[in-house]
């Protein structure tokens, strides 16, 4: 039993016909990371400012955590069917808002406490130095405190893209859509497909981010993890 | 289409007259989320000792954890079931698993914690290593077990209603037939249900490790 799901999945997988197209392979990753990036740029459109400002004030600590562990317990397709009783509606949008909403608690909570973490004698000797608060906050505290905003960055980006799949559930596009036209069918080769597929996308994501962020990480901060 | 009936967003004529339906999600998702932990919780213990030992172990083991977390809900069940070919038993394998990393994470994280004065003083004291881990690291990695065990459960209640996929999500079944229906009572009926119970968990784990750490309670909160 195993072994044919197995090779039906692999026969699915093979056939190039799956690999071309609208409905194709590629066009729902490409699907899948352009939603993803929507939503990873939606949440930090919102929450690296918010972030910054809070943790620079040395305020919403607590507040950040309650967010993060209330978000936790919302599960995300609850989300999803409200947005779809909403006038937000149906498929690739009402996803992306929602894969914001989770994406942020993360982002959020990273800058603050990144902006909070800042030495104070760092902070000291940039203002001692003559600069205003805005050019401290620009050129000393946000480097300093830019290796955890990536964390926060690179954590939200995973998760979105695990959440996207949960599109397909409300009409939307993206790799999920070859797991849930699987299961709707009861072709459970295209399911296995499909959840590999996704599998193989986030593990890639999470090794590309890792390794993006060891780049971008100046080197006397490597290390320090 | 055009919608003349009135479509509450909460409404108590729903929930009297599905009543059955209610409690019987309710009572699945429930009982889901309490057999995942209690099973992931007795195999973390284990794997999170076997690993504390041994450095190089536990970093794979931290590392395995974290690529694994990362693998999608949605992608995992639809791995599973043509395999299990049982909703339930899909649903709660994967529960497991998801609830196993974030706990064999926290245990070992825990159990790094704590002070090295405190487990060398047990050592002079002429604890050997059973005695130390139950009487000493334990009881010291118990705030991050019990923080692992609240974390886990949290999730876990939110990641049931992903069960829709193979018709066995608890209360997100209500969710799903709700959205399919546009009932809009049904979805927020379910949702509201779904983060009682995980906040009714949260604050139960909460309280039992006050109980069990009478120590911690003049200290500060985590």
């Amino acid at each position: 039993m195993n072994d044919s799901v197995l090779e039906q999945a692999l026969i699915w997988l093979n056939d190039p016909l799956n690999w071309s197209g609208r409905g194709g392979i590629p066009a729902l990753t490409l699907e899948h990371l352009g939603m993803s990036v929507a939503a990873v740029a939606l949440a930090a459109a919102i929450a690296l400012p918010v972030g910054v400002w809070l943790g620079h004030r040395g305020r919403g600590a607590t507040a950040t955590v309650v967010v993060a562990n209330t978000s936790r317990a919302l599960p995300t397709l609850a989300l999803l069917f409200i947005f779809a009783a909403t006038g937000i509606g149906f498929g690739n949008r009402p996803t992306v808002i929602a894969a914001a909403v989770f994406a942020i608690p993360p982002i959020l909570s990273n800058a603050v406490t990144g902006m909070a973490g800042v030495d104070p004698a760092a902070r000291d000797a940039a203002r001692g130095m003559g600069m205003s608060g805005a050019r401290s906050l620009a050129l000393v505290e946000v480097p300093l405190a830019l290796p955890l905003i990536g964390a926060g960055l690179r954590t939200s980006a995973v998760q979105v893209i695990a959440t996207i799949p949960l599109a397909a559930l409300v009409g939307g596009g993206g790799l999920g859509t070859i797991i849930v036209t699987g299961f709707a069918n009861r072709r459970f080769g295209e399911v296995v497909a499909g959840g590999l597929l996704v599998v193989v996308l986030s593990l890639a994501a999470e090794g590309a981010l890792a390794f993006g962020q060891r780049a971008l990480t100046p080197k006397a901060l490597r290390g320090r993890r | 289409m055009v919608v003349s009936v009135p479509n509450p967003w909460l409404s108590w004529d729903y929930v009297r007259d599905n009543w059955g339906d209610i409690t019987t999600a309710l009572d699945q998702h429930v009982s889901l989320t309490a057999q995942a932990i209690g099973i992931a919780a007795l195999v973390a213990l284990p794997l999170a000792v076997l690993a504390y030992g041994r450095p190089r172990l536990a970093g794979a083991v931290l590392g395995l954890t974290g690529a694994l977390y990362t693998i999608p809900s949605l992608a995992l069940f639809a791995v599973l079931y043509p395999m299990l070919r049982d909703r339930r038993a899909t649903v709660l394998v994967g529960l497991v698993m998801y609830a196993l990393l974030v706990l064999v994470r926290n245990i070992l994280v825990g159990l790094q914690g704590v002070d090295p004065a405190v487990t060398d003083a047990a050592r002079g004291l002429g604890y050997g290593p059973a005695r130390l881990l139950l009487t000493v690291q334990l009881p010291n990695a118990l705030p991050a077990v019990i923080t692992g065990l609240r974390l886990a459960t949290v999730t876990t209640v939110a990641l049931v209603t992903v069960g829709i996929v193979v018709g066995y999500g608890g209360l997100g079944q209500l969710m799903y037939r709700g959205f399919n229906s546009q009932y809009r009572a049904e979805i927020t009926t379910a949702t509201l249900l779904t983060l009682a119970v995980a906040l009714t968990a949260d604050v139960a784990l909460w309280l039992a490790g006050r109980l069990v750490m009478p120590w911690a309670r003049t200290g500060v909160r985590s």
